[in-house]
């Protein structure tokens, strides 16, 4: 059906799409390339020269660059990992007949509507701060000394935090999955004697694996790049400096540009490693 | 198709369901609980729950502080704007996509899809520049550009998810008709997509709403949404948690209400259509 015509015609269509978004990733990429290079410091002189791969060598030999890099794959890997687990859990749960499920379905989904920056902020006050949070309060209710969450359980503190963003999005997608499961299959597979888990690990979780792909995909885009809930909360203090935060630091607090971007095109680099490793299993995924 | 179970049973299910959904949104009615609670009551130990004295009082209070409406116009104007501004860009190009597609379609929407991976603090400081430089920092137009562009990759796969769905010989009996490209997309196509740019619309303005890298960014006074209007709690101040509430319940329930209403058309849209 498509003619010649049709064809130029599509491709014109496209243009404006594919054109703004090359121009919205090179235009800043060569920038940032460029300061890379240099000794640029806004307000100590500003353009002060050429200076090789100085900023390279002195970004990734700073002691702050491979705790960032741990701090960051320790966040993104854990959110996943619990929101991918209670997530399967959670919509076979949701799955079951049960009474009102409209409405717990809607507290379920609810916090994914939550701004980042509301989330933290409310988190870090009334539920992790060591004097006044509920978690307090319940320490002591047990007769136990209250945690100062953010500085004694910094990394754990923000995975909570940001689980709990993202698990209403993990579930309501595993959610709509198993609601395309035939359940004649696995009445079948309980006749012929096939116990609740291995009916689980034989028919549930092969049928998710399209959808748990998904949700890794598309968190791992969000999680790469999460700022807010560190801005909020600890500014980067007590181990939870992500690559991201810290080059953060590096362009505004310090006004070090070159330094900053040189650490800019790592995170480039480290996302496009995550990219191709995810896009081969989604595109594969998507051909299905 | 549901397999009878019995009352106990059910009874069971629903009690843990309720459990974990209750907990789930725990912090969520808590903040809007304390927020109707006095400064006093809302650290008091034990915790009260719904037995103390509501009060209006934080609402005007946070609203003398800092002029809710100014921030909330700057959200709405921003996350409606470039959402509306992203669809008009992306319909042509899903539609193109989803009817005419080529060997490389599929690379190019991956590709797409990929520039979402680029990390905007990498190239913070050049966008910073060129919005000096053009004179658009702290601009709700600079904010509804950036937020389009960032979220144009999203838009594009989602519209072009539901475009594919559409039967093509529909659009091809339109042509036979006569109808030329542009009524074709207009009369034919979009009445059809409906739905489909519809959830687009909704999910794109909830991530726009919430979206707090750029918008604390590149705004300050003038032009900052509601992100900023709740950043600027993020400092410890005495007592402080009922206004905290109140703010973050003002910020939180336009586009939490929108949410509920719209949450059956937001999963299809989120899976790229990857999961049915």
């Amino acid at each position: 059906m498509a003619t010649q015509h049709s064809r130029s015609a599509a491709r014109i269509m496209m243009a404006p799409a594919v054109i703004l978004l090359l121009g919205w990733m090179l235009v800043p990429l060569l920038m940032t390339l460029w300061f890379s290079f240099k000794k640029y410091l806004p307000l100590r002189g500003g353009d002060l020269g050429w200076v090789g791969f100085d900023n390279y060598v002195r970004f990734i030999s700073s002691s702050s660059f491979w705790p960032s890099i741990q701090a960051t794959l320790i966040i993104v890997g854990g959110v996943l990992a619990i929101t991918i687990i209670f997530g399967v859990l959670l919509a076979i749960l949701l799955n079951q007949p049960m009474w009102g499920q409209g409405i717990v379905r809607i507290l379920v989904i609810a916090p994914f509507f939550v701004m980042p920056t509301v989330s933290a902020l409310v988190w870090k006050n009334m539920f992790m701060d060591p004097v006044n949070g509920l978690f307090a309060h319940l320490w002591k209710f047990f007769g136990a000394e209250p945690i100062s969450w953010l500085s004694e359980a910094s990394l754990q503190s923000i995975i909570l935090i940001v689980s709990w963003q993202w698990l209403p999005f993990a579930t309501l997608i595993l959610l709509t999955a198993i609601q395309s499961l035939d359940s004649e299959q696995l009445e079948a597979a309980e006749m012929d004697g096939a116990s609740p888990l291995s009916r689980f690990g034989y028919i549930t979780l092969p049928h998710l694996s399209r959808a748990i792909t998904v949700v890794l995909l598309i968190q791992t885009i969000f999680l790469l790049s999460i700022f807010a809930e560190i801005f909020v909360t600890t500014q980067g203090a007590f181990g939870t400096k992500t690559l991201t935060y810290l080059i953060y630091q590096r362009v505004l607090e310090s006004q070090n540009v070159g330094l900053g971007s040189a650490g800019g095109v790592y995170a480039i680099i480290l996302a496009n490693i995550v990219a191709i490793f995810l896009m081969r299993i989604v595109g594969k995924n998507l051909d299905a | 198709m549901a397999r009878a179970v019995t009352p106990q049973r059910k009874a069971l299910n629903t009690a843990i369901a309720w459990g974990i959904g209750l907990l789930i949104f725990f912090p969520i009615l808590w903040t809007i609980l304390t927020s109707f609670k006095t400064e006093a009551q809302a650290i008091s130990d034990p915790p009260v729950f719904l037995f103390f004295d509501w009060t209006l009082e934080n609402y005007s209070v946070v609203q003398e502080r800092s002029d809710y409406m100014r921030f909330l116009w700057n959200s709405v104007i921003i996350a409606g704007g470039s959402t509306i501004l992203g669809i008009i860009i992306a319909i042509p190009a899903a539609w193109s996509m989803a009817f005419v597609p080529s060997k490389r379609t599929k690379d190019i929407l991956l590709w797409m899809l990929s520039t979402k991976m680029l990390p905007a603090v990498g190239v913070l400081y050049p966008i910073y520049l060129i919005f000096i430089r053009m004179g658009i920092l702290d601009t709700r137009m600079g904010l509804v550009v950036v937020l389009m562009l960032i979220n144009l990759p999203i838009i594009v796969w989602m519209l072009y998810t539901y475009f594919r769905e559409i039967p093509g010989e529909i659009l091809e009996a339109a042509r036979m008709d006569g109808a030329s490209l542009k009524e074709e997309i207009l009369y034919v196509l979009t009445p059809m997509a409906m739905p489909g740019i519809a959830s687009t619309l909704l999910l794109n303005i909830i991530l726009a709403w919430n979206e707090a890298f750029w918008t604390l960014n590149l705004t300050a006074a003038k032009a900052a949404p509601l992100t900023a209007f709740i950043a600027s709690y993020s400092s410890p101040e005495g007592l402080f948690y009922a206004k905290l509430s109140a703010a973050s319940t003002m910020a939180i329930a336009p586009i939490l209400i929108l949410g509920w209403f719209s949450q059956k058309q937001l999963v299809s849209g989120l899976t790229f259509g990857a999961v049915k």
